[in-house]
């Protein structure tokens, strides 16, 4: 039966190995400029108004292991995804992949760094051209990336990958078109396009999001045994805490564009230090009718990210805020277990003002 | 929670295809109970939404109902006129859908959605009277009254959703079938809408079918549960027992592949294989090519949908607890 489960790293997933960063971020900036006309940009004397989609971010992924990100819709959680890769320029900031500064790097150079950086869409059907057929679609990063084979030599790369992924055996599917296979299998064939080229880093954005649940079970073990197989490093972007649970070593929880916590996996979830994180972690919910959610729901709804909140952006919805503290200076990432990596980012919990909070809510 | 409110008696719903019927909902019978959060789960093309949609009578194109009665305040909607059918849905049969941003009209104000509903179906109230109620209306799902004057675009996803959902309880109805109300949501806002659920549940005495594949949205807040699979219920059952004791091997298997963030150190079962095509459902049992527990009659004769016990409201279609035909057996 232990063959057809998988573990969460609850309890038997050791920490992260520690070793190098395979991708460092620091300091990272993605403002989208809002078009406007003519008129306002005179009014503004220039200034265009942005959506500030990720505004300052770090943080490593180190080589081997599987760094979830997560948040709600509108966090950047996706954006940062695409920062990685490089298929959107920072605003400010840089990303560094095994050393190198992406921004310094020319095309041509970038376009071979690609095939060590894959990446996995949620919509398999939207990420796979339906006039292809699968062994096509599975060919095509190869065709450009190693441009040496014989097609007898591709072929069988195709198929390779085909087994892989648990599509078997591969000349009943090599020839099929997307919409001839099922959802699940789609996705698989993604994951076998992304391995192709042998990449070091898979950043798999909501990779699961779409597959029916039972199917999700068996994607993510497929992806947990590639990654040994492959010696693969995961960014694993989801809005969905429960799942990151099973699969992530480490996670960082985004909000408005910041990164609120980070830490690893077991010591965030058991101990969250930021509001924000408490709230969402509780907020998930339990296939269970016996449990019932502790903490109150955060209020009102996330801010416009065209004009965060001062301060603390998570301030006018925290229920512990502190007026003239978490309103009027932003706080940075700390933890009192750093030499762990748990940081967060919380005047109250983990800045200058934690006697504020043990004031107020552990009265001697 | 007592009388059923609206019972559903043997039916199918089939889709017409090229290559033939499919079969998405297939002699089905299921009383939703008065007052009650009825969970209807299952994976996608299960058909729990087909079902959904002809409840009210909304299944268009391909769908036609083949068989079966759909009762409802000791009226069988099947024999009633499509303008019966209408006033119905609005005032009595109130329907939420998952995405609110294309089931509202992107050119009207909230407000003006509320009042055609009000005047459509209460013809003699003035447009004044109408905007009060739809203040009030508004004001009790957690929305500022003067918001009413925006346009969907202006809302935010939770707030369209609680537009959607008073949209559906404008005219007290009895019934609202709410289809993925909160797939498009956040979690924190996903929490927070499963909670006016239960609010209005307990305030207007408001019946609930809630179809939905996620099962811990289930476990929040529904009273029963119902799972399908294949276009047939597996299971029936007060949603304690269910999740403490699942009988239906489907149901077993589901509850345990989903990710639960309390558990530490909790295994994902991996189910083999996927739901079946409509076109050709295995036979006999549909789930039997995926099922652990399979039997020689599994394959040959599909299940009765009984109770578990004599009299036990809790219902399971599985050949592991019911008596087999000694010769079919022999057959095999």
């Amino acid at each position: 039966m232990s063959d057809a489960m998988i573990e969460a790293t609850g309890v038997t997933g050791g920490p992260a190995p520690d070793g190098d960063a395979l991708v460092q971020v620091r300091g990272l900036v993605k403002h989208f400029p809002l078009q406007s006309g003519f008129l306002a940009s005179l009014l503004n004397r220039g200034e265009v108004p942005a959506v500030q989609a990720v505004d300052g971010i770090d943080f490593d992924i180190r080589r081997g292991e599987v760094f979830g990100l997560a948040g709600e819709s509108g966090s950047g959680k996706s954006t940062v995804g695409r920062l990685i890769l490089n298929l959107l320029e920072p605003t400010a900031g840089r990303v560094s992949f095994d050393g190198v500064d992406l921004s310094t790097l020319s095309a041509g150079d970038m376009r071979r760094l690609r095939s060590r950086m894959q990446v996995i869409f949620q919509d398999p059907l939207a990420s796979l051209n339906p006039r292809m057929t699968i062994g096509e679609t599975i060919a095509h990063p190869s065709e450009i990336h190693q441009p040496e084979l014989s097609a007898a030599e591709r072929r069988r790369v195709v198929f390779e990958m085909l087994d892989a992924v648990g599509m078997s055996p591969p000349d009943n599917f090599a020839d099929k078109y997307p919409h001839q296979i099922s959802g699940g299998q789609r996705q698989r064939v993604v994951i076998a396009r992304a391995l192709v080229t042998r990449p070091d880093l898979i950043v798999a954005d909501e990779p699961i999001a779409m597959a029916d649940v039972s199917v999700r079970a068996l994607l993510l073990d497929l992806m947990m045994r590639l990654k040994d197989e492959f010696d693969l490093t995961y960014l694993f972007i989801t809005h969905d805490l429960a799942t990151a649970k099973y699969v992530c070593d480490r996670i960082a929880v985004m909000y408005l564009g910041k990164i609120v916590e980070v830490g690893p996996l077991t010591s965030v979830y058991r101990g969250p230090l930021h509001p924000y994180t408490e709230a969402l972690l509780d907020a998930v919910p339990v296939p269970d009718p016996l449990h019932r959610r502790t903490e109150p729901l955060p209020r009102g709804e996330i801010p416009n990210p065209i004009n965060p909140p001062p301060g603390c952006r998570f301030h006018p919805r925290c229920p512990i805020a502190v007026a003239g503290v978490c309103d009027a200076e932003e706080p940075y990432l700390a933890g009192p277990n750093s030499d762990e990596g748990h940081l967060a980012a919380c005047h109250l919990r983990t800045g200058a003002h934690q006697d504020l909070d043990s004031a107020r809510f552990r009265p001697a | 929670m007592s009388s059923p409110l609206y019972s559903i008696r043997n039916l199918t719903v089939e889709y017409k295809t090229r290559t033939g019927p499919a079969r998405a909902v297939d002699d089905i019978s299921l009383d939703i109970m008065r007052g009650e959060i009825l969970g209807l789960v299952g994976e996608s093309g299960c058909g729990k939404s087909t079902l959904g949609k002809a409840l009210m009578r909304l299944h268009t194109g391909p769908a036609r109902i083949t068989a079966g009665e759909l009762w409802f305040n000791d009226e069988n909607l099947m024999e009633l006129s499509s303008r019966r059918m209408r006033q119905l849905r609005g005032s009595k049969l109130g329907m939420v859908f998952q995405d609110p941003m294309t089931s509202l009209n992107p050119v009207q104000r909230v407000v003006d959605h509320l009042t055609e509903t009000m005047l459509t179906h209460e013809p003699e109230w003035t447009k004044k009277a109408a905007r009060e109620r739809a203040e009030e209306l508004v004001e009790r799902l957690g929305i500022l009254p003067e918001r009413i004057d925006d346009y969907p675009h202006q809302m935010s996803g939770g707030m369209r959703q609680r537009v959607m959902i008073s949209l559906a309880i404008a005219l007290n109805c009895d019934l609202v079938i709410a289809d993925e109300p909160t797939t498009s949501l956040d979690v924190i806002v996903e929490a927070k809408f499963l909670d006016l659920l239960k609010e209005l549940q307990r305030d207007f005495n408001l019946t609930i079918l809630l179809i939905t594949h996620n099962i811990g949205v289930v476990a929040e807040v529904a009273d029963r549960v119902a799972v399908m699979y294949a276009g047939k219920l597996a299971e029936v059952g007060d949603t304690f027992e269910v999740f403490a004791a699942p009988q239906h091997p489907y149901t077993q298997g589901l509850l345990r592949s989903v990710p639960n963030i309390k558990l530490d150190g909790a295994e994902l079962y991996k189910m083999e294989g996927t739901p079946p095509n409509l076109l050709h459902p295995p036979s006999g049992c549909r789930f039997h090519p995926r099922c652990p527990n399979v039997m020689d009659i599994c394959s040959v004769q599909e299940p009765g949908f009984d109770p578990l016990h004599p009299g036990d409201p809790h219902r399971v279609a599985c050949w592991l607890y019911e008596e087999q035909p000694v010769k079919v057996v022999g057959d095999v």
